[in-house]
């Protein structure tokens, strides 16, 4: 084909684009994929059973506060990194405020806490499976992910793979944060965080081969 | 005269609109640039893959257009794409090449406007002559026909095709020095 003939073909197939299509393709993808990781959670590992409960307590509303502000940083982040010449230093930069404030909570309640309950405190009950479970809830969401941005047009691949993965893993674990049943903040603070960047690692890496185009 | 970043901004624009007219325009125009910053790029065992890219970018452009935001500039856009795809080549072909840290600068390093303005002077200087004149020495002069073939095709003799170029660039000649003066005035 003449580079002539592949100019006529376009012409003909050219349609409006709405100044808001790249933005809806990001909040489609990563909105079925949370709706699929939602999923995930409730049949795989169930609502927390004290749910009632726990929505009148702190810790349930700071886990609540301290994944969604990393999961809005994280969308912006696959959002921005879509277009060529993205950049996702502010994404990170929200992510990195956002983990000082969770790392600022824990250090401050470790501090009114005697010295022999730290390790029971960033132990808590469950943390041979927190980061694990956030991991594999956050697979529907790498896959949705790498779908939208193969759709749309990155640069720098490795960069879109951790911000891929950023998200995944930001909202996974806002997504766990109804199924776990931990309240101390150096639990959070520690193993909530280590999901999240384990799959931007995992994107990191896995993104510079799937995200060609 | 507007900037090229401008003219093809706007037409980028009226493109996203759905005007296909002004995408035709855009498409051509972007595909001349995009080859020669590709042959530049390419070594010499490898220019014949320069249209695949040109195609290749103007594919990638069609399909990924939603990706551009109008407030920024175009040019910048479109160079980010051409890049990619020119690393990515040499990703897949497995060349080792330096990809040099191009900029924007380097895609629109030709400025191809001055060479289309060039032709529609030449263009309006040809209206000096009459028409049947005009068309042989476009023939001759522009496309290269020998003035035995324009007389073949014309019908007349080669002497009347020698001396009716010959008179027509002289009126253009004429033309050319009443502008000269007008413009020194």
């Amino acid at each position: 084909m003449t580079t002539n003939d592949l100019i006529a073909r376009l012409m003909g197939e050219l349609k409006p684009v709405s100044p808001m299509a790249v933005f809806g393709r990001v909040a489609a993808g990563l909105g079925l994929g949370s709706i699929a990781s939602a999923l995930l959670m409730y049949f795989w590992l169930g609502l927390r059973p004290d749910m009632a409960t726990a929505m009148g307590t702190t810790p349930f509303w700071v886990k609540f506060a301290y994944t969604l502000a990393l999961a809005a940083a994280g969308g912006w982040a696959v959002k921005r990194i879509a277009h060529p010449l993205g950049s996702i230093r502010v994404s990170l930069a929200l992510m990195a405020v956002a983990i000082i404030v969770i790392s600022f909570l824990a250090f401050a309640e470790l501090a009114a806490t005697p010295p022999e309950q730290y390790m029971a405190m960033m132990k808590g009950r469950s943390v041979s499976v927190c980061t694990f479970n956030i991991v594999m809830l956050s697979l529907p969401l790498l896959i949705a992910a790498f779908w939208v941005l193969r759709g749309l047009a990155p640069t720098r691949l490795t960069v879109a793979g951790a911000a891929a993965g950023l998200a995944a893993g930001a909202i996974a674990s806002f997504v766990y944060s109804f199924h776990c049943t931990e309240s101390g903040m150096p639990f959070i603070a520690m193993w909530y965080t280590l999901g999240v960047l384990v799959t931007g690692l995992i994107g990191a890496i896995v993104g510079r081969y799937v995200l060609r185009w | 005269m507007l900037s090229l970043e401008t003219r093809l901004k706007e037409l980028m624009l009226a493109s996203l609109a759905g005007d296909a007219r002004s995408y035709g325009v855009l498409l051509n125009e972007v595909a001349r640039h995009l080859r020669f910053y590709f042959l530049r790029r390419l070594s010499d065992a490898h220019k014949g893959d320069a249209d695949d890219l040109v195609q290749e970018t103007l594919m990638a452009l069609h399909t990924r257009r939603a990706t551009y935001e109008i407030d920024r500039p175009f040019t910048a856009w479109l160079h980010a794409i051409a890049r990619y795809k020119l690393i990515d080549h040499f990703r897949r072909n497995r060349i080792r090449a330096t990809v040099p840290l191009d900029e924007v600068e380097d895609l629109f390093a030709t400025d191809l406007s001055d060479a289309a303005s060039d032709r529609m002077d030449v263009e309006r200087l040809l209206e000096a002559a009459p028409e049947r004149t005009r068309d042989l020495i476009r023939r001759t002069r522009i496309e290269g026909q020998s003035i035995a073939e324009v007389a073949e095709s014309t019908g007349l003799t080669e002497t009347t095709v020698k001396v009716s170029i010959h008179r027509g660039i002289k009126a253009i000649a004429t033309k050319l020095k009443g502008r000269a003066a007008n413009d020194d005035k």
